[in-house]
């Protein structure tokens, strides 16, 4: 083994030339999967929640989310889909947009927008759940 | 995107329609689509936290026929990823892909399967909005 490297037979050059694995693009996937996961029973739980709040009045939208386990799950349903839509959207423009100015423009602003808006809503939930 | 000149695999025409292609696009629609829907509960979110003012604002909003509309394709959509999605995990670990299952002359389960999903996709989409409605008649009663 100790002939062969850690490579195998591949010259490390050819890793470095970006034609070999980067050992990480299994990281994209299995947070897509996790967060996925995550996403089952929160949506369902959504759409439970969203019935009760349908055709609701400001007071009791707020005591509906501020119930603490209702603003715990709200904080993770957020997360997790602004992560797992952030990852969805990376991939599509990955594969449609191939001007390279376009491409980064729009993922960043899919990070940016993504992030800003999960801290938002953190922000709101937290809010309704301390402030009553 | 350097390199052009590599050969390129056949376009959609030359494959024989299946159900799972209607199955990937949708699941590649919804999913933008649902992007959109996480603004709209960021809205909400941000709406109850403010006033009074602001939630009607957004109550109102999601009232009308085009905020009905919405609501309406934002569940199926929701729904559709989500039943579609565990099909996904299904097959990610490794299950459904035996010879019997593919083989859609035989035993038509790797694509009734896709059919399945769509029809539960439908199906809970119209519980939901059948639950909606009904409790919009009994609450204005």
């Amino acid at each position: 083994m100790s002939a062969i490297g850690e490579n195998g037979l591949r010259n490390p050059l050819k890793t470095a030339r970006s034609y070999g694995s980067a050992q990480s693009g299994v990281h994209h996937w299995w947070v897509q999967r996790v967060t996925a996961v995550a996403l089952i029973p929160l949506g369902l739980w959504f759409i439970w929640l969203a019935l009760g709040l349908a055709h609701a009045d400001f007071d009791t939208a707020r005591a509906v989310i501020g119930q603490p386990v209702h603003a715990v799950l709200l904080i993770a349903l957020v997360v997790a889909l602004f992560w797992h839509g952030a990852l969805g959207l990376q991939v599509v423009i990955e594969d449609y947009v191939h001007t390279r100015w376009k491409e980064i423009a729009l993922q960043l602003a899919v990070r940016f927008g993504a992030f800003i808006a999960a801290v938002a809503c953190i922000l709101a939930i937290a809010r309704i759940a301390l402030t009553r | 995107m350097s390199q052009t000149a590599r050969p390129l695999s056949p376009h959609l025409q030359i494959y024989r329609w299946r159900v799972n292609m209607l199955q990937s696009t949708l699941h590649r629609l919804s999913g933008l689509f649902l992007c959109l829907g996480g603004l709209l509960l960021a809205w909400g979110l941000i709406a109850a936290a403010c006033n009074a003012g602001a939630w009607a604002a957004f109550a109102a909003f999601c009232g009308s026929p085009f905020g009905i509309a919405l609501l309406i394709a934002w569940t199926w959509a929701l729904l559709f990823h989500l039943c579609n999605g565990i099909q996904h995990l299904y097959r990610d670990a490794g299950m459904g892909y035996d010879a019997a299952q593919r083989d859609h002359m035989r035993t038509p389960s790797y694509f009734a399967m896709g059919w399945v999903v769509i029809a539960v996709s439908l199906i809970l989409t119209a519980l939901v909005w059948i639950c909606v409605f009904a409790r919009a008649s009994g609450g204005a009663a």
